[in-house]
Order: structure tokens, then C-alpha cells, then sequence
């Protein structure tokens, strides 16, 4: 019997890795894709005395763009962000995060915004409840305020053709 | 045109390789001296096809041949020549086709120094090599041809991955293979032995300095990777416990023990059935690290290939090998005898607690490494195992091996007193407890981990020293003949513990005395770590041949003098848009000072700056070099090529006379 240990030990770790070939490892399920996007109210940068809320979007299909003025990654994507704004597919909400040093409206004035609001969550907060781990993270939320994806990372064309449109098309954007 | 040659060469290779393993083996199996004669032409022939093949694949490299799908994917016309060669096997199907090169390697080397071994072992072993290299063949041409051919080709490519762009980089995978390819030869031997049911000591003898070779490149390779991680991923960490990193320790603490087992079944017949699993379980960990790196099985900074296919295949062929060598071993394990007995204390008994101790650290790493994956096939959710685990784990199982690591050399075979060993250690055990308690106090804190660092490399290290002693205390002559007259054996062993004990007292000063900090700085501002003023005299652009960065540069002073300038380096690469940090180290013997760049803070010139001081970092790769220096030393020992030449002469003479 004792000879055949270590072969029946590696069946066993055989079976677990075919089935482990089929799992995806980097589909993280974020918890949020299919649920109600969090709600916040925070004022936006500019206007302290305007808010947003993602309720002021119900009944539209809107993007909630998380980036920081610090974020280096957060400047490639602003590119094709603008080039997204001008071709208005859908509005793009800009969550500025822990921005400390208070930068985001000058930056924005300097390089044009492509944000249809740009709420300020100074102390990330927000951030947290939307489980933000880095700049730049990007939610779609479609007409019912339901989260239905998730990018980490900048959009660049081509995330955007195969992400990002389809995703649209389904949505009847 | 060139690439088409490639892709022929690997399929004439693969003809070649199931020459090598289906004729040989027969014949080894029928007593057929013609068919076992084909193992060495045909494992030749095969290095010659792969090499031109890995010749082709390099040629379109540097060539900047876009209209190759792998080139077109892993290089950039702008990456500089060296980068492009490396860019080679930068890629998953480059780096199987080194993979299966270096296979071919190490089977043209066994062909040449195999004419000592009788010719049924010869061809056993060289046909087993064979079947690994069909399957490592058929999997690149089925799954994963490097020479697919892009049409219409691309203007240019999408540049290699910038954390590859590094000198560490262009050495690190072909070391790495060498050790994790080279197991594959103490396997053929094992499988070998099995095959022929002849499991008397001859084997150990003969698989011993091929083992030793194979463990020293990946000692080797190992630490480049280390290296490579701290100078290369901004961090200033040297080990991660990432998946990858563990594929290719698992079997350098299989191979560690397999050599130690192959001690005592070669010098006293013991442990036989044992050695020969062990050197089963040594390549089957290399062939696992490759499933897990190659499949995406395990999400892992290093995966660049996803792929079921690929995985599947793997997959399948690691059933076939180990799950075929299993039961082989199985099947043949009561046929092995075991040697003479030994008693409680003894080399012999010293060698098992250390066999025992590696793998169940061995197992502990797996576990780790594996764990994740269990978890989510059987549905139990998505879960990460991190350092936490494997310090906590892994130290204070290696502790005790550590501890013994310093009697075994002094130990006698079969019996050993007790007393006698006390009496020789006891001083060693004095100072290094000395040591360990003294030496964190004058380092800023005691710290019990850091202690017990200390006191286990300075044990080892004067049980090094005891064991010169030992030996130089007997025979005639100055001190300098007997030192020489030491078998390489010996220095070998010895060294490489030193290395250990070298390695281990860095790990306790890094590991519990490393600061850092990450610090805003403006122009001409100045932050202090350590005893080390750093000034920040801004940033420059700075163009390199593929990319653009913002220079950094750093005053580093201590008590108002001058110590170094420093230049990290944030860049983005041209092709990719990658944004990578390029620190910049001023090291020494005893600490490094370490720089990077953080991110830019505003147009004022104002940076996040990472500044970390690494004491005894250097340490970590002086051992480790210390230890390859003996693993190669060791198999070139006398004795080992006097076996060689006394069975080479009369066939020397015959050939000649023909």
C-alpha cells in the first residue's frame, strides 16, 4: 500500500488542476456587478455648493469614472476619455479621489474635463464603499442605478471596443 | 523564408526525439546493441535541429521581423539589439522552445559523458530524456509555435514587457532552466534504474554530480530572479511568495535533499527506494512549475499565458510522466533492498531528519501554493495565501534543518558518538549563542527572529570551520598542501553551507533592520533614513532608445560628506505606454541604499520619493553565489571523473585500433 501513496496523491492533485484549468483565477466576481450602485452625495469640485448623487441619473446609462489629479495612469486614459466626451456614447462622472492637495480643478480648467460632474471625495470614502483599490476604476451603471461592469485600469480604445460596447449595445445605449 | 527553416527544424527534431526514445528503449528492453547505439546520434542530431530552430527564432528577433506573429507581439524596432535577443524567450512560446533547447542540452551532455555507464543505462537514460523532449515538442508545435506567421505584417511591434528589459533578465530564465531542465537528468537515471530493476548504488553514484550541476544552476537561477525582483519592481523586496516564485523553489528544495539523500544511498546503499522518489519528485515539481506558470492556472505577475489549450496539454502530459513514473516506482519499490543499518545518531540518521524536514517544508510551500486553487475547484470561494502564511510557516519548519545542518558534516557514518560530536561543537555553540544574542543588541534592538538569524549563521558558519579542523588536524605537510589536498568534495559541501550560514545573516539583518521611507520632496529639499541625508536636486527628461523618463537626482550624504548621487528613473515606454520605475542603488558590503520614484506631486517639481536602506542585502547574493561556487566544485570532483576514465580507457584503445 505504502508504494502507492504517492501516486494516489498525485490523482488527486491531477483531478484538482483539470478542474482548476477551467476557472478563471484573475475573475475576481466584484461584488457589485448585478446590485444597486452604492449611494453617495457629495458636493462637486468647482461648486462646493452643488451635488451629485447617482440618483440624479436614474433613468440613464451613465459611466462613474474613478481618477485622482496625482494618478499617473489616470493622464494616459484622459485622452481618450475626451475623445469620449465628445462623441457622447454615454455621461461620464468623474470621482475625484482623495485628491489632497486640492488639484483637480485647476488640472481639469488646464487639460478640459471630460466629466459631465466631478464629484469631490476628498477622503475616499466613497471610494471605499465602491471597493475602489486604484486609480483608475470605472463603472457602468445602467438606467435602474445597477452596476452591470467594472474596468480596473485606464480605458484605452481597444478595452473600450471590446468591453465597453458590447456591454452598451445590450444596455440599449 | 527563415522562420519557415525554424518551424522545419522543430518538426525534424521532433522525428529525432521519438527516434531517441522509442529505438533505444526497445532495445535496451531486447538486449538490441544496434538499436541502443541510436540514443547518442539521435540526441545529438536533435540538439543541432532545436538549436537551429532557437537559431531561426532569434534571427527574426534581431531582424526586426514584424511579419512573425511573436515578434511582432514581444519586440519594438527601437529595443536595443541585446533586448532583442533576449526578447527571445521573452515570450511563452520563445521560452518553451529554450525550455526544450536546453533539454536537448543536457541530453547531447549525458550522450558525451555517459561512455563510463554500461550501454543499457546509457540508452535508458538518453530515451527517457527523449520522451520528455517528444511531449515538450509536440506541445510547441501543436499548442504554441513560435514561427506562426503574421499577414499582413505589423509596422511594428508592441515592445517586450519592460519589467524584462534588464541585464538580471536576459541570464535569469536560461539559469533557471538549466536547474529545473537539469532534474530531468537525475529522473532519466531513476527512471532508468527502474526500467532495468538493477536498484543497486551504482545509480546514485552516476546521477550524483549531474544532480549537483542541475542544483547549482538553479541555486543560480534563483537568486538572479531574486535580484532581479529587488533591483526591478521598485519595492526593494527580494522574495514574494508569488506563485512563480515558489514553481521554481519547490524543486530546489526537492533537488536540496535529493542531494543529500544521494549521499547516503551512495556511500552506504541506504535510503534507496527514498533517493529514487525524491528524484521522481524533483523534475515532476519543474514539470508542475512549468503547468502552473504556463496554464494560468495560479494568477500570477509572471503568467503571460492563459490559455486552456496550453494548460490542458500540460496538464496531460504531466499526468502521462509522473503519473507513468509513479507507477513504475510502485511497481518496482520491493525489488529495493536497503543497505546496511545505522544507528539513532549517525550521518545517516542526521541526513534523513534533514530529508525529512525539507520536504515537509516542501509540502508547506505546496500547500500554500496550491491552496487557492483547491479552495475555488471545490466551490469554496476565491482566496489569496500570502507571506503571512509562508513566514509563519515556513521558518520554523527550516529552523531545526538549519540547527543540524552544522553536526551532519561532523557526524561519522553508521554510528556516531554523541559526545564526541558535543566536544567538538561545543565551543561553536558558545559563540554562536554569543552571537545571537549580542549582535541584534548592537544593531539597534533585539529582535527574537533576528537572534535566532544570527545565532543559526554563525553555528553554521563555525561548524564550516570545525570541519576543516577536523580534517587538517590528521596527515603531514603545511597547511596549504593538506588545504589542497582536500577533496573538491569537501570544499564543495563546506562552501556551500558557509553560503547558507552568509545568506541566512542577511536575511536577519534585512528582514528585521530595514527602513524606508516614502517622503514628499521638493527641489532642494531633504529628507533624512538611517544616518543618510538624501537632497532632491530635482528631475531632467531623459531619453533612452525606447523610452522617455523624468531623470531624478539625489544627493546622498552622511555627516556632511559626500556618499553618492543617485538617478532613479520614472518611464514610460514608447510602444506600450507602460509606466515602470527604474530604481537606482548605491550598494555596498554591508548595506544598500535604495532609491525611487514615486509619483510627480505638481508642476513645481515637487515627487513622492521611496528612499530605503537595505542593510546586508548584499548577503543574500553572496551566499547564494557561495553555495553555486560549491554545488559546481562538488561535481567535479576527482573521483567522479577517475570512475570516467578508468572505464573510458580500453574503448579509448579500441577505437583507436579500429
Amino acid at each position: 500500500m505504502k508504494r502507492w501513496l504517492p501516486l494516489i496523491l498525485f490523482v488527486a492533485l491531477v483531478g484538482f488542476f483539470a478542474k482548476g484549468l477551467f476557472l478563471n483565477p484573475r475573475e475576481v466576481p466584484s461584488p457589485f456587478i448585478g446590485r444597486q450602485a452604492p449611494a453617495f452625495t457629495l458636493p462637486l469640485v468647482g461648486d462646493a455648493n452643488a451635488s451629485f448623487s447617482p440618483a440624479d441619473m436614474k433613468g440613464r446609462v451613465w459611466m462613474l469614472n474613478v481618477w485622482a489629479p496625482w494618478c499617473v495612469s489616470c493622464r494616459q486614459e484622459h485622452g481618450f476619455l475626451m475623445q469620449l466626451a465628445q462623441a457622447q456614447p454615454v455621461p461620464i462622472v468623474g470621482l475625484n479621489w482623495k485628491d489632497k492637495n486640492r488639484e483637480a480643478d485647476m488640472l481639469l480648467a488646464r487639460t478640459g474635463s471630460p466629466y459631465f460632474a466631478v464629484p469631490d471625495d476628498v477622503d475616499g470614502r466613497v471610494g471605499i464603499d465602491y471597493g475602489v483599490t486604484g486609480t483608475p476604476e470605472t463603472y457602468l451603471i445602467d438606467k435602474q442605478g445597477i452596476v452591470q461592469l467594472k474596468h480596473i485600469g485606464p480605458i484605452d480604445p481597444e478595452t473600450w471596443k471590446n468591453k465597453f460596447e458590447p456591454k452598451l449595445k445590450e444596455l440599449g445605449a | 523564408m527563415i522562420p519557415e527553416l525554424g518551424h522545419f527544424a522543430l518538426i525534424v527534431a521532433l522525428l529525432l526525439a521519438l527516434t531517441q526514445a522509442i529505438l533505444p528503449l526497445y532495445g535496451a528492453q531486447r538486449g538490441n546493441l544496434t538499436l541502443m547505439g541510436v540514443a547518442r546520434p539521435a540526441a545529438q542530431g536533435q540538439f543541432v535541429f532545436v538549436a537551429l530552430a532557437f537559431g531561426c527564432l532569434a534571427w527574426s528577433f534581431l531582424n526586426n521581423d514584424f511579419s512573425v506573429l511573436n515578434v511582432a507581439k514581444n519586440s519594438f524596432s527601437q529595443l536595443p539589439e541585446v533586448y532583442r535577443f533576449t526578447a527571445t524567450w521573452g515570450s511563452h512560446e520563445g521560452s518553451m522552445l529554450l525550455w526544450v533547447l536546453i533539454l536537448a542540452f543536457w541530453s547531447t551532455a549525458v550522450s558525451v559523458f555517459s561512455r563510463h555507464l554500461p550501454e543499457d543505462m546509457a540508452a535508458r537514460v538518453i530515451g527517457v530524456m527523449g520522451l520528455i523532449s517528444v511531449g515538450f515538442l509536440a506541445f510547441l508545435l501543436t499548442t504554441s509555435n513560435p514561427f506562426v506567421r503574421l499577414l499582413p505584417a505589423a509596422m511594428d511591434g508592441n515592445d517586450m514587457n519592460p519589467l524584462l528589459q534588464d541585464w538580471g533578465m536576459i541570464i535569469h530564465p536560461p539559469m533557471l532552466y538549466m536547474g529545473y531542465v537539469g532534474f530531468a537528468v537525475a529522473f532519466a537515471f531513476a527512471i532508468a534504474a527502474l526500467l532495468s530493476g538493477k536498484m543497486d548504488v551504482a545509480w546514485a553514484r552516476w546521477s550524483r554530480p549531474w544532480t549537483t550541476v542541475a542544483w547549482a544552476f538553479l541555486t543560480f537561477g534563483i537568486m538572479l530572479g531574486s535580484w532581479w525582483a529587488y533591483r526591478e519592481l521598485g519595492w526593494g523586496g527580494w522574495w514574494f511568495w508569488d506563485p512563480t516564485e515558489n514553481a521554481s523553489f519547490m524543486p530546489w528544495l526537492a533537488g536540496t535533499a535529493l542531494i543529500h539523500s544521494l549521499a547516503v544511498t551512495e556511500k552506504r546503499g541506504a535510503f534507496k527506494a527514498w533517493t529514487v522518489l525524491l528524484a521522481l519528485i524533483a523534475f515532476s515539481l519543474s514539470l508542475l512549475g512549468t503547468f502552473l506558470v504556463r496554464s494560468g492556472v495560479l494568477s500570477s505577475v509572471h503568467a503571460f499565458a492563459t490559455d486552456p489549450a496550453r494548460g490542458a496539454f500540460i496538464l496531460g502530459f504531466l499526468a502521462v510522466v509522473i503519473g507513468g513514473s509513479l507507477v513504475l516506482y510502485a511497481w518496482r519499490a520491493p525489488k529495493m533492498v536497503t543497505g546496511s543499518g545505522f544507528t539513532w545518531f549517525s550521518r545517516e540518521s542526521l541526513l534523513l531528519a534533514n530529508n525529512v524536514i525539507l520536504v515537509a517544508a516542501l509540502g508547506s510551500v505546496l500547500l500554500g501554493t496550491l491552496y487557492p486553487l483547491l479552495m475555488d475547484a471545490m466551490g469554496l470561494g476565491k482566496i489569496s495565501v500570502g507571506p503571512p502564511y509562508f513566514n509563519s510557516v515556513f521558518v520554523p519548519v527550516m529552523a531545526p534543518a538549519l540547527f543540524l545542518m552544522a553536526i551532519g558534516p561532523l557526524a561519522r557514518w553508521k554510528e556516531a558518538s554523541l559526545p564526541d560530536v558535543i566536544t567538538r561543537l561545543k565551543w561553536a555553540l558558545g559563540v554562536a549563542l554569543a552571537v545571537g544574542l549580542l549582535v541584534p543588541l548592537g544593531l539597534g534592538g533585539f529582535k527574537p527572529w533576528a537572534a535566532l538569524g544570527f545565532f543559526l549563521a554563525a553555528w553554521i558558519a563555525l561548524s564550516v570551520l570545525a570541519g576543516f579542523v577536523d580534517r587538517l588536524k590528521h596527515g603531514q605537510g603545511s597547511l596549504v598542501h593538506k588545504l589542497s589536498t582536500l577533496p573538491r568534495g569537501f570544499w564543495g559541501m563546506q562552501l556551500a553551507h558557509f553560503g547558507m550560514a552568509v545568506g541566512i545573516a542577511g536575511i536577519a539583518v534585512v528582514a528585521n533592520y530595514q527602513t524606508e521611507r516614502d517622503v514628499r520632496m521638493e527641489l532642494n529639499s531633504y529628507a533624512e533614513l538611517a544616518g543618510y541625508t538624501f537632497t532632491f536636486r530635482g528631475t531632467t527628461e531623459h531619453d533612452g532608445p525606447n523610452y522617455r523618463a523624468a531623470r531624478g537626482t539625489l544627493e546622498v550624504s552622511r555627516d556632511g560628506r559626500q556618499v553618492a548621487t543617485l538617478h532613479p528613473e520614472k518611464r514610460v515606454y514608447n510602444a506600450s505606454g507602460m509606466a515602470m520605475t527604474e530604481a537606482d542603488i548605491h550598494p555596498n558590503v554591508y548595506r544598500d541604499i535604495y532609491v525611487a520614484m514615486g509619483e510627480q506631486l505638481d508642476d513645481g517639481g515637487a515627487w513622492t520619493v521611496r528612499l530605503f536602506y537595505k542593510p546586508f542585502i548584499n548577503w543574500l547574493w553572496f551566499g547564494a553565489l557561495f553555495m553555486v561556487f560549491g554545488g559546481f566544485l562538488a561535481a567535479s570532483d576527482k573521483r567522479y571523473r577517475i570512475a570516467l576514465r578508468r572505464s573510458e580507457m580500453p574503448k579509448h584503445v579500441a577505437a583507436q585500433g579500429a
